[in-house]
């Protein structure tokens, strides 16, 4: 696996280096990216989504590797809530990732895989991608910006940093300054996958070997963080795996460590160590008013957001323990003292953070109604 | 006044024909967003809601209105002084918990507000306490004692007399019975509902 992901979405070559906020440019970024629907003749209806942590552009087609349906593919297609008869909507892998967007894993100017010599990038870096990419595809405006998550964070910044660009934007179980709760759970996952002897201080690439065991450590305890307890006890309780009685051994006796088990082995299969370490340091960064006022600024939520020019919907779920509603309502409240109209609402759904990605259908009418008007 | 095309509840139709054209309004319980849509669509008004039932914020987020989930008790204190042209509570001030504090609140975020709310010292009313010995259920509380909304019950005199204790204008009243508009005269006895619009003695000046 490791740097053979090949590309099978469209794909943009940033003709100019990418500024980072670390300080850094990168030269020969690609983007790869899907889109769906067509762009009106005054590109007023283009929609853009931003995936989460581990997403990836196939929103609404098959995954190329695991050949899974988009991981939108309820909300987003003909007819649906984002309606591509109706919207252009554009979904990019974010910078850093692995699935055809410029990564760790990718070539470096020398011919050989970057591995740790990729620059440590931020959420703004992976939207100023995506906003080279709105460049080339001719849309100065987004009817929308869309994200969950890690989305959500991307759909926030673009919103302070690119304020006339956007129209609307719907921010999905996220956070505008990640909750040092998340900071250190992702810190287990990172610490798991360096700690793996095939790691190789990230220079794994060419040598045969991955850290797919540290990795799938990572994915399995992040996967705990995105359910409830609730979805926990109905899907697995206390069952065994298999078997009528304990084995007294450090086998799978659990459906709940079978099931750990099996999404941390299969992930590895799909994504790459590396980018995981990337990705979620981008996310422990964020913090939205260090984004407007750089580190150490005493200015409250609120002043990121002076001056944004969109109508903003923010949305929580009451069994997300990962980005609680509390998040939510500090941005909604924030928008507002900056004047801005923005609705917020907390719904029930039982799947924990994952909720956004599932059947919920309060979300779906919400969704439809924000972009319908 | 200028009248309102769609039909509203009669409290609503009387705010929403007073509310100023193209003010920035704060409907405090906004519901289903009925009212802030009509101030939007016919009186070209900046309206933003606040509403603790997440289906309702929801239904108002579906007609394009702005909506934030949450609790008059809790949540005013988030916004900022003098943000809004007219704080408006309908139907709710007897719902809170302190809706003295509330009141004050509104008159904090909004220049002017309007507060609707039922009249206990309707004569229905008292004539349920005084020969049945019951409280009341009617048309307009019409739930009974153990498990209705309304836990400060109030009646327009209690009203006027906490306006005026805290200092607090009243720029307009007018009393509904029979979802018609009646005169003022003996309104603690004949009104069902009353619309007050308040303002901070000393500012606004007339």
């Amino acid at each position: 696996m490791a740097s053979l992901f090949t590309p099978c979405s469209e794909t943009y070559d940033l003709p100019d280096p990418l500024p980072l906020d670390g300080g850094q440019s990168l030269d020969n970024v690609r983007i790869a990216y899907e889109t769906y629907g067509k762009l009106n003749a005054d590109a007023s209806n283009a929609i853009l989504i931003c995936h989460a942590t581990t997403g990836d552009q196939h929103v609404a087609s098959p995954h190329p590797i695991t050949g899974k349906p988009g991981w939108w593919d309820k909300m987003v297609g003909a007819g649906k809530q984002i309606d591509t008869d109706r919207f252009y909507v554009i979904c990019p892998n974010v910078l850093g990732s692995c699935m055809g967007t410029t990564g760790p894993g990718s070539l470096a100017a020398d011919g050989k895989p970057y591995g740790l010599r990729f620059p440590v990038i931020t959420i703004r870096d992976m939207v100023r991608a995506h906003m080279a990419l709105l460049d080339h595809l001719g849309v100065e405006r987004l009817y929308a910006v869309i994200g969950g998550s890690m989305g959500g964070m991307q759909a926030l910044s673009l919103s302070v940093n690119w304020p006339d660009r956007v129209e609307r934007v719907l921010a999905l179980a996220t956070t505008a300054a990640m909750p040092v709760q998340n900071i250190a759970f992702q810190e287990v996952g990172r610490q798991a996958i360096m700690a793996d002897p095939d790691w190789q201080q990230g220079a794994y690439y060419e040598t045969g070997r991955a850290p797919d065991a540290g990795l799938a450590v990572a994915r399995m305890a992040a996967h705990i963080t995105y359910l409830s307890e609730a979805t926990l006890s109905e899907k697995f309780g206390r069952r065994l795996q298999d078997r009528d009685a304990k084995s007294f051994g450090f086998g799978a006796d659990f459906q709940v460590e079978s099931y750990l088990r099996y999404q941390g082995s299969s992930f590895t299969g799909r994504f790459d160590a590396n980018s995981y370490l990337y990705i979620t340091r981008a996310m422990s960064y964020f913090d939205l008013g260090e984004e407007r006022f750089g580190a150490g600024h005493n200015l409250r939520l609120s002043e990121a957001f002076a001056g944004v020019k969109a109508r903003f919907c923010v949305v929580s779920f009451d069994t997300d323990w990962l980005y609680p509603t509390s998040e939510s309502r500090k941005i909604a409240h924030a928008v507002n003292a900056a004047g801005a109209p923005v609705s917020f609402m907390e719904l029930a759904a039982p799947y924990g953070h994952d909720s956004f990605l599932l059947d919920v259908p309060a979300l779906d009418r919400v969704i439809g109604g924000f972009l319908s008007r | 006044m200028k009248q309102i095309s769609v039909k509203l509840r009669p409290d609503l139709a009387v705010i929403a024909s007073h509310v100023a054209a193209g003010a920035k309004v704060l409907d405090v319980g906004c519901g289903d967003g009925t009212l802030m849509a009509a101030l939007r669509d016919e009186r070209g008004c900046d309206v933003r809601g606040l509403e603790i039932a997440p289906d309702n914020v929801a239904a108002c987020v579906g007609q394009g209105l702005s909506a934030i989930q949450g609790d008059a008790d809790t949540d005013l204190g988030l916004y900022p002084d003098a943000g809004f042209d007219y704080a408006i509570l309908s139907q709710t001030l007897q719902t809170t918990k302190r809706p003295d504090i509330v009141l004050e609140e509104l008159l904090r975020i909004g220049r002017r507000a309007f507060v609707s709310f039922p009249n206990f010292a309707h004569w229905r009313v008292r004539s349920d306490l005084l020969w049945r010995g019951r409280m009341p259920v009617t048309r307009l509380l019409p739930v009974a004692w153990y498990a209705t909304p309304n836990i400060h019950h109030l009646t327009i005199t209690d009203f006027r007399e906490l306006v005026r204790e805290r200092g607090i204008r009243v720029e307009g009243a007018w009393f509904l019975a029979g979802d018609g508009l009646i005169q003022p005269a003996l309104a603690n006895w004949r009104a069902e509902h009353a619309v007050f619009l308040l303002a901070r003695d000393g500012v606004n000046p007339a």
